[in-house]
């Protein structure tokens, strides 16, 4: 499998991302911003985590306008397979590839955390290893994770289950983390090519680290 | 010219800067006199625009862009000189 993972000034998780993709047996290529395509090959597109741009104005919102994200528009246009984690999360709601926006914690702060996360559809590439309601434990890091979306937005959410993840206590009871809607933690796009959670699998990929639930989320991009 | 541009939530998006703000008003004495805090950020633009018609439309398309996130945010703007 062959992975593109984005590159921006002020990106940081691009390497734990190459580490994690590498170690379960993908080619990784990292694109630097000003890129205008993306390899031929590539069966998934990553926009890491990190600041990209320093988040100044808003988190994603200068990202958004990068060379290289109007190649990610074609790709996510052509079916290809974007994955989004935090930053990239922020960025791919900016780009409007997903739907609503960021707010910054309800409690203000910046979470840094392991946090339970409930599996709420599996019908898709991302989450198919998992079962739906399995709960895992994966890191978060962010200060604007407080997930959008007003009414109508989010049964369109539910109707077309681009609800992927939400987070939850250990025992699997809704939590709220951050303040977003209905406990969202990651969501996809109607077509189910586009992907973004802002918790971090790639950083929960070997018990050394404390955890390896993050596996069984990235090896759903493997056959 | 000059243009300023503010950006806040718009009104029934919960503004968690606004409240908590509001909150420590409240514990600092001045609960009897304000109702509600929002929270935005002032963007002040220097232009080359020749007409006040033109600085508005062309800052309105900046703000529908990249200045602000419409599907949370509302922005105004003014124009100046």
């Amino acid at each position: 499998m062959n992975v593109a993972v984005l590159q921006f000034p002020g990106t940081n998780c691009e390497y734990d991302t190459k580490y994690a993709f590498e170690k379960l047996g993908a080619n990784v290529t990292i694109i630097w911003h000003k890129e205008t395509t993306i390899p031929d090959n590539t069966d998934l597109v990553v926009i890491p985590g990190g600041f990209s741009y320093g988040d100044y104005l808003r988190s994603g919102a200068i990202a958004r306008f990068a060379k290289i994200m109007e190649a990610v528009q074609t790709f996510a246009q052509n079916g290809g397979k974007v994955l989004g984690i935090c930053n990239g999360f922020q960025i791919l709601l900016e780009a409007g590839l997903l739907p609503g926006a960021m707010k910054r914690n309800d409690s203000l702060h910046f979470i840094s955390k392991y946090n339970h996360l409930k599996v709420i559809n599996n019908d898709n590439t991302f989450l198919q290893k998992l079962d739906v309601n399995e709960v895992v434990n994966i890191p978060v890091a962010h200060h604007d994770g407080n997930y959008f979306t007003d009414e109508a937005g989010l049964k369109a959410l539910e109707d077309n289950g681009q609800i992927l993840l939400k987070y939850c206590d250990e025992n699997g009871n809704e939590q709220n983390l951050n303040g977003s809607v209905s406990q969202i933690a990651g969501i996809c796009n109607k077509e189910k090519n586009v992907f973004g959670l802002m918790p971090h699998p790639e950083r929960a990929i070997e018990s050394l680290l404390g955890c390896d639930d993050g596996v069984k989320m990235l090896q759903g991009f493997f056959n | 010219m000059k243009a300023i541009v503010n950006v806040a939530l718009k009104q029934g998006v919960l503004d968690d800067q606004g409240k908590a703000t509001h909150h420590a008003l409240d514990t600092l004495g001045f609960k009897e006199v304000v109702k509600d805090v929002r929270i935005g950020k002032q963007i002040i633009l220097e232009l080359n625009a020749t007409s006040q018609t033109q600085a508005r439309e062309e800052v309105t398309n900046m703000c529908e862009k990249l200045l602000a996130n419409t599907v949370i945010e509302d922005y105004t703007i003014e124009i100046i000189g």
